[in-house]
């Protein structure tokens, strides 16, 4: 049992066990064999690896040992992070939940349907015919105080109808609407520099709604060279157009084009045109970019913004020369248009002097 | 256990003078410190608190060892050192069992520690093949080598304990089973 023994003297060499001759005869053993110096680190290494494992075995117990003195589970509900109280209502109930609230939705849906609810007509009508008795009301009221109120009479009025006109010849012929002058007890026109002249009615085509007027006053002279001419064709649509005017005390330009070559209700007597026309500017001049006078303006369409209707020029023509020559004096149509090639704002200026505001008394 | 001995968290020199007194309160005072902190990272990251207590005791068997072999240098604070080593113990747990969702719910400040418990698995996968290998044995072999190996007892003690007639006998069986030993160990892969 050499191996045995060999065993033992390593052990009680690694021990420290031995005397100091074994000692010194042990290391030089080892020195002068590699087999057993082998042998020595292994052993040395194994019997330390079982030892260590002792120890590891020791400390986990001791470990242990203080874990079990510790409330883990009070512990473990302390640190837990608990979501809210209802978060994990809904964790643990969230179907019955659900289930719970769809029906609860349907019931009350059902229930709303059943009694009329979502049916709100009657509700409607109701407020409606609330609304009609008051009014009925309020016109009763209006109407008792209209009866308490006497009719005042006319005082000096500014002028209780107004339009537009604009000279054809420069010796104080002026065209404008005939609804503008119709019942006139009298008729003045106010040039842009604010002068007035009196002038008297010659001629009427109601069918064209085309009054022709001539100054009657002894401070008019003449109104110089006029500066457009009339066009005879039609006109096309999509033409940039623009109209000038009286719808108050200063004069207004209102720029469009034109958008239809029949006026309202098919009237193929006008035009429609997409600009902006007030009440006043009844019997104004329609000019196409060249200054040229396309048509007057006489009415406004009352359900679309923005379109109005002019009486076509050559109807203008028509109507100069049927008037008859007792009365047509010396009129004579301008035919020569200084304003084509021109700016706008010079033909506005050029134009103005010769655009009129015709008061009716 | 007297108040004393339970007496607060333990200052980090105190522990690691401790570990190495062999101090069985510091060592109880710091496993009772810091086990609530390591408890509530684990619970709050899809782990139990049996989960907690491995993982913590391995940090702290990765701290006693490093201290004992005198390599431990206390760079941050201990709380975030054990912290630290938790965690990273834990992520890799959870990556093993499949259950790491790439983000983990952090209750403290930690630092990188990768190395320190690679050094610990491997010490651990020795210490496992030992286990087992000392199981194979079977007594009385097992008894003799962990009596004489680990708790340094003479031949002598184990001779009277076993009924050997004579020490010699003893030695012989002893060294015997501490043959078959090594040859369990080192069979296994």
């Amino acid at each position: 049992m050499i191996d045995n023994q060999l065993s033992e003297a390593i052990e009680r060499y690694l021990n420290d066990e031995m005397s100091k001759d074994e000692r010194a005869r042990f290391e030089k053993l080892r020195n002068e064999n590699a087999d057993i110096n082998k042998q020595v680190i292994e052993h040395k290494h194994f019997t330390n690896l079982i030892k260590q494992y002792g120890e590891r075995l020791e400390l986990e117990r001791r470990l242990n040992a203080i874990h079990d003195e510790i409330d883990v589970h009070t512990l473990k509900e302390e640190l837990m992070i608990h979501p809210s109280w209802i978060v994990q209502l809904w964790r643990h109930h969230h179907s019955k939940i659900s289930v719970a609230a769809s029906i609860a939705i349907f019931a009350v849906l059902c229930t709303m349907f059943a009694t009329g609810y979502l049916n709100n007509r009657e509700n409607n009508y109701a407020k409606l015919s609330g609304a009609v008795i008051q009014i009925q009301k309020q016109t009763k009221d209006l109407d008792n105080k209209m009866k308490t109120l006497t009719p005042k009479k006319g005082v000096d009025k500014p002028g209780n109808f107004r339009g537009t006109g604009f000279a054809i010849s420069t010796n104080g012929y002026i065209v404008t609407d005939y609804h503008v002058i119709k019942d006139a007890d009298s008729i003045h026109v106010q040039s842009v520099d604010g002068k007035a002249y009196h002038a008297e009615l010659i001629y009427a085509e109601p069918g064209a709604d085309i009054a022709v007027l001539q100054i009657k006053d002894p401070a008019f002279k003449s109104f110089g060279a006029i500066p457009y001419a009339f066009k005879k064709s039609e006109t096309d649509i999509g033409e940039n157009v623009f109209t000038i005017g009286y719808p108050r005390d200063a004069i207004v330009l209102g720029p469009g084009f034109l958008t239809a070559s029949t006026g309202f209700k098919g009237d193929t007597m006008q035009y429609q045109v997409s600009t902006p026309v007030d009440f006043g500017n009844s019997g104004g001049p329609l000019l196409d970019n060249k200054g040229n006078i396309i048509g007057i303006i006489n009415a406004r369409e009352t359900h679309i913004e923005g379109a109005a209707f002019a009486v076509k020029s050559n109807y203008l023509l028509k109507t100069i020369q049927d008037i008859p020559d007792s009365l047509k004096g010396t009129l004579v149509i301008n035919s020569k248009n200084t304003l084509a090639g021109l700016g706008r704002v010079q033909q506005i200026k050029k134009l103005q002097p010769y655009v009129f505001m015709v008061k009716v008394y | 256990m007297s108040k004393d001995l339970n007496g607060g968290i333990p200052t980090d020199n105190e522990v690691i003078l401790g570990i190495l007194n062999n101090s069985e309160s510091v060592l109880k005072r710091l496993y009772i410190a810091y086990f609530p902190m390591i408890l509530q990272l684990i619970i709050n990251n899809s782990g139990n608190e049996d989960d907690a207590k491995d993982i913590y005791q391995e940090a702290i068997i990765v701290l006693y060892n490093k201290v004992k072999t005198g390599d431990f240098e206390l760079s941050s604070n201990l709380k975030t050192y054990i912290y630290s080593v938790c965690r990273r113990l834990w992520l890799k747990r959870l990556t093993q069992m499949n259950r790491y969702g790439g983000d983990i719910k952090d209750f403290q400040d930690y630092l990188s520690v990768d190395d320190e418990t690679e050094k610990n698995n491997e010490r651990d996968i020795q210490f496992n093949k030992m286990g087992a290998a000392l199981q194979l044995l079977g007594e009385p072999c097992k008894t003799i080598i962990e009596d004489f190996y680990i708790n340094n007892r003479s031949m002598q003690e184990i001779c009277e304990d076993f009924g050997y007639t004579n020490a010699d006998n003893a030695k012989t069986q002893k060294y015997k089973c501490l043959q078959r030993l090594k040859k369990l160990f080192f069979q296994q892969k």
